[in-house]
């Protein structure tokens, strides 16, 4: 089977790579550009850890042919972080608990750095809906949830 | 077996392309790229399209059109749209919603698929480059039948006045798979029930009207006692699934339950 070239922008990083026709956005970014920070865990689109964002929307990566990607700007939880300084929502979760085995936590992160871009100020229930297509087995959801709003929180503190 | 992903800039080219063998036509990639990874070997190509003219969304109070590879995001985001906002928002989280088309929907199996029920109580019509335009109801029946190039380019029916309502019902909460959706649109005068139309999602393998339902409502009042006899009809000639989601039987014993709650709500 051919290769098919692929060139996106990757958390701000121009990327390019040949990649066989078929290939999912999950296993580009994984196997070919070393960004392993989305996870594969159903491959269904039913568990949400391999969330990313293309062009602004979150999109599940393992669903997503690589190829319909050409010319997108992909943002993963790998491009959050401002060098050693984690971005709001990480440093939610490390303080709040809000992970455990780790495994849903990318997506988690993603589904919620959407929420905020989108919503700076949530509500208990905009976080949940957020969140809702994120499956995780550890938490029970609730130190996912208030690590939301605590970031959320942080950033109307630093804006004010 | 590698996947080949061919992508063209038009619908008509798209369909000419779908004539080959072991090719399938991709909207989101929801189910087709599902499929892939679960190792599906029916199909060795798959095929789509960027039309902009398929992501269209039309209103007016003549009637609504939405291009099949329109998102559920996008109903979402739609102004004209509200009443339909509780069916897109039940499919998936948001990322699904990001990636899942309203064409798409219409292929979905049970236990998905339930933009689908809320069209059908719509009466929606379905356009199909190759075959024109056919009832949804029918398009569900004839679909696996229906030519290898045929492509879903939109969907389209009257916008209803304030009569639409839309029940999924799920056991994980906020999001699962449907144990049963319910939609129905029904229109009342001088206090009894002048038209009806009721569909529901996972009582068959994709979604149906309830006729027989929808016939014993008619001229009766939306009461209790009014409701009692379509209540009973709802379940005549349905022979639900039993999926890791529900058994039949539970279908057969919530369906009642649900519909009662959704008509006199």
């Amino acid at each position: 089977m051919a290769k098919i070239p692929v060139q996106f922008t990757l958390n701000g990083s121009e990327r390019a790579e040949f990649v066989e026709s078929g290939t999912t956005l999950l296993a580009a970014l994984r196997d070919k550009m070393g960004d392993t920070s989305p996870k594969g865990g159903c491959h269904q689109g039913t568990c949400g850890a391999c969330t990313v964002m293309v062009d602004g929307e979150l999109r599940l990566s393992c669903l997503t042919m690589a190829e319909t990607c050409n010319g997108a700007h992909i943002r993963t939880t790998a491009g959050l972080a401002n060098g050693e300084v984690l971005h709001p929502l990480q440093r939610a979760f490390e303080n709040g608990f809000a992970a455990q085995c780790g495994f849903c936590t990318p997506g988690m992160i993603m589904a919620a750095a959407a929420l905020l871009e989108r919503n700076p100020n949530p509500s208990r229930d905009d976080v949940v809906e957020a969140i809702s297509g994120n499956i995780c087995r550890c938490t029970g959801y609730e130190p996912i949830i208030q690590a939301v709003l605590s970031a959320a929180r942080a950033n109307s503190t630093s804006a004010a | 077996m590698g996947l080949s992903l061919q992508t063209y800039p038009t619908a008509s080219e798209a369909q000419s392309a779908l004539a080959a063998s072991n090719v399938r036509y991709m909207g989101g990639g929801t189910l087709v790229v599902r499929a892939a990874n679960e190792g599906d070997l029916s199909f060795s190509t798959i095929v789509r399209t960027t039309d902009p003219a398929l992501s269209e969304i039309e209103t007016s109070e003549a009637g609504v059109r939405i291009g099949a590879s329109a998102t559920m995001g996008m109903v979402l985001a739609h102004p004209q749209l509200s009443y339909l906002a509780p069916a897109a928002r039940a499919v998936g989280g948001p990322a699904v919603r990001n990636m899942a088309t309203v064409g798409g929907n219409l292929f979905a199996p049970a236990p998905y698929g339930d933009f689908t029920v809320a069209l059908l109580a719509l009466e929606a019509n379905v356009s199909v480059a190759g075959s024109g335009e056919m009832a949804l109801e029918t398009f569900l029946q004839e679909r696996e039948g229906l030519d290898p190039s045929a492509l879903v380019t939109a969907v389209s029916f009257a916008p209803p006045p304030d009569s639409f309502r839309f029940l999924k019902i799920s056991r994980v909460h906020p999001k699962g798979a449907a144990v049963l959706t319910i939609a129905t649109d029904i229109r009342e005068e001088t206090g009894s029930i002048a038209r009806a139309r009721i569909a529901l999602g996972c009582m068959a393998d994709r979604a149906i009207r309830a006729r027989r339902a929808e016939a014993a409502l008619v001229g009766r009042p939306r009461t209790q006692e009014g409701i009692a006899p379509a209540l009973a009809a709802a379940l005549e000639g349905i022979d639900p699934p039993t999926d890791a989601i529900a058994s039949a039987w539970y279908r057969r014993e919530v369906l009642p339950v649900h519909l009662g709650r959704l008509l006199l709500g």
